[in-house]
């Protein structure tokens, strides 16, 4: 086994293995909101490090640089965020459920209102008071 | 060697793909639904990447780009219709 097979097999395990973390924790954290970082971050980083494997492999076979694979990759890393930013508006104004001791929610309710966090008086610094 | 771990790679992907699964049959609202079925998106790109490095052809990565391409699509229509009510307005 050469040294790019070695590099290539542990990019892929470790891909493997973010793309599983990022699955615990859609089923494990406790709402959506939370639940939005599993997906954006473990999954995105752990396909990015199963496509630079692929990508290894592919050039030392002598099919050639395949420029696909880096096409794939910044099309998901550019993407992701836009999408897991769309999800989260959407829940936002459809009012979905926050976790019990979620700061900041009056924040929320700014933007739901289509308000900047500054456009009350006071509320973006003051912190809530016990 | 790389055979193996190209299998136990696949393996640990088809297991978040049936945890991702999960998510998409219990998901308390409908927003759990569609994050779910985004992650399933990249599960399955991840899946033909293996499989095209199994084979060893680039025949795949077409593939893949294309549902990278509907998967965001898909994503973002569906978010615009539960913000919106309305897709294209």
């Amino acid at each position: 086994m050469s040294l790019v097979e070695w590099i290539a097999s542990f990019l892929l395990v470790m891909g493997g293995v973010f793309v599983l973390i990022g699955a615990v924790g859609m089923v494990k954290l406790p709402d959506v909101y939370t639940r939005l970082h599993a997906p954006t971050k473990a999954t995105t980083l752990g396909i990015g490090c199963i496509l630079i494997a692929s990508m290894c492999l592919h050039a030392v076979r002598g099919e050639g640089f395949a420029i696909q694979e880096l096409v794939i990759s910044l099309f998901l890393f550019i993407t992701a965020p836009v999408s897991a930013y769309m999800i989260a508006k959407a829940a936002l104004h459809r009012r979905v459920p926050m976790r019990d001791g979620t700061v900041n929610m009056a924040l929320a309710e700014q933007a739901r209102e289509r308000q900047s966090p500054t456009a009350v008086p006071g509320s973006a610094t003051q912190q809530p008071s016990e | 060697m790389l055979d193996q771990v190209l299998l136990g790679v696949a393996v640990l992907v088809g297991l978040a793909l049936v945890l991702n699964a999960w998510r998409l049959i219990i998901g308390p609202t409908v927003t759990d639904r569609i994050l779910a079925l985004d992650t399933m998106y990249i599960n399955c790109i991840a899946l033909i990447i293996l499989l095209g490095i199994y084979f060893d052809t680039s025949l795949f990565f077409e593939a893949a780009l294309l549902i990278a391409m509907l998967g965001f699509v898909g994503t973002a229509a569906l978010s615009k219709y539960l913000l919106r009510g309305d897709i294209i307005e």
